[in-house]
């Protein structure tokens, strides 16, 4: 069976650890929170100024001071801290953040992100902190399907898309497989599956136009 | 120069009697947490126009930002993050071609105000490198990674909302309604914040001030 989004969710939170400093970014990737264990000690990062930011909050809870990088409002778990989003960024660019999870249009084996914009004329461009999360996390993990809506693959030898950043994700959470891609895994001639689900190795060539190294355990997936 | 204190019914409108037409204007908030909603609205009633903004996003449903867009007093809007399910002001202004658009990676934003406060004349920075948003900059390699030629971005006001300001114009925020309010105040000739009370000097905490004085030209509050 392929993953769902919450299985894709659990999937990463499990290899987040234990007392990493994260940001999960906007859209998608927020499910990883609902997966972090209590003792995992993870703290989360939003963009917008602030550590240790805790789950949404709700009726009498909600704060209009308060919000993540999704402007929902959310709540702060003791140890949190505010800053400033010069600070706050310094600590993406300055390799203080340990991991960011973010989606993705189109991810190249070689490690570079497209996200932000899909280059057609009339689209408004908007980057956000995409641009500064990708290139400044210590690993970046990429949440995604792995065809788009038309059956394209989004894990492709070189982005069409408008690039986020150059050779900048580490690993790939898809449906189907879990991807090992950049600089280090490309080196040994592409990109390697650590898993797959529902589908097999070969299959993924056969979908793919990138070389695959298998590198699924026997006990994986 | 202290801060001056405005309060009572003109408050806002006494504190933006000067803003030129033509001015850059650096709006804090991140969508609506941190927006000096009061203040835009009295910048609106001033008038000035031919204006260029400068924050994060370009306006949330028909108020703040917006409002201000609405208006037609903004020829361009340098942000990070301009399209969202409510920018539909923003979004039918550029479409018809009535506004300028300059998108920056949000770090970068933030960090050229910064150089601006900090009177950096520029900065190498990773971000954008290689990407769109870098065509066109200056690059140099430093230890193995690319980087872009970044410039500061200075306000000629900045409109900041707080949560309380003592009577010289120190400054604390709540939450993340801070954002980029602290950064703006030193980015700017003139720097007007808006807060929710002004308290005594020697009321607030110096090991809590986030702003100091030394940034704050005019204190707001209703």
């Amino acid at each position: 069976m392929s993953r769902s989004k919450d299985e894709i969710a659990a999937a990463i939170a499990a290899d987040i650890p234990a007392g990493s400093y994260v940001n999960l970014g906007i859209g998608q990737p927020t499910l990883v929170a609902d997966h972090l264990t209590p003792g995992s000690g993870v703290v989360l990062h939003t963009e917008n100024g602030m550590l240790n930011m805790g789950p949404a909050a709700h009726g009498d809870d909600v704060d209009p001071d308060l919000t993540n990088a999704g402007k929902i409002p959310v709540t702060e778990l003791p140890g949190a801290a505010y800053f400033h989003h010069a600070d706050s960024f310094a600590m993406m660019r300055g390799g203080h953040l340990d991991v960011c999870v973010l989606g993705a249009f189109q991810v190249s084996a070689g490690g570079d992100l497209a996200n932000w914009h899909t280059g057609e004329a009339d689209a408004i461009p908007a980057v956000g902190g995409a641009m500064d999360l990708a290139i400044g996390a210590r690993r970046v993990f990429v949440m995604m399907t792995l065809l788009a809506r038309d059956g394209t693959p989004k894990l492709v030898p070189q982005c069409s898309y408008p690039l986020t950043g150059l050779a900048c994700v580490d690993r790939v959470y898809t449906d189907l497989a879990t991807f090992e891609v950049g600089p280090a895994a490309h080196a040994d001639g592409g990109v390697r599956v650590l898993a797959t689900y529902g589908t097999g190795v070969a299959d993924l060539r056969e979908l793919l136009d990138v070389p695959l190294v298998d590198a699924t355990s026997p006990a994986g997936g | 120069m202290s801060a001056t204190t405005y309060a009572g019914a003109t408050a806002y409108d006494d504190a933006l009697a000067d803003v030129a037409d033509g001015a850059t204007v650096l709006v804090g908030g991140f969508g609506m947490a941190g927006m000096p909603v009061e203040l835009i609205d009295a910048l609106i009633r001033q008038g000035a126009r031919d204006l260029t903004v400068v924050s994060n996003n370009a306006g949330n449903g028909d108020t703040g930002l917006a409002a201000l867009l609405a208006a037609g007093r903004v020829r361009k809007v340098v942000c990070s993050f301009p399209r969202q399910k409510d920018s539909w002001v923003f979004d039918g202004l550029y479409r018809e071609g009535r506004l300028e658009l300059e998108v920056v990676p949000q770090g970068t934003l933030a960090e050229r105000m910064r150089a601006a406060g900090a009177g950096i004349g520029a900065f190498f920075c990773p971000t954008g490198a290689g990407t769109l948003l870098g065509e066109g900059k200056e690059t140099r390699e430093i230890d193995g990674r690319l980087h872009v030629l970044e410039h500061p971005i200075r306000g000629d006001v900045a409109l900041v909302k707080a949560h309380v300001a003592d009577e010289l114009g120190n400054v604390v925020y709540r939450k993340t309604a801070r954002n980029f309010g602290p950064v703006m105040a030193t980015a700017a000739e003139t720097v007007v914040v808006q807060v929710d009370r002004v308290v005594p000097v020697g009321d607030l905490d110096p090991e809590a001030v986030v702003t100091p004085s030394i940034y704050v030209d005019r204190v707001v509050v209703a």
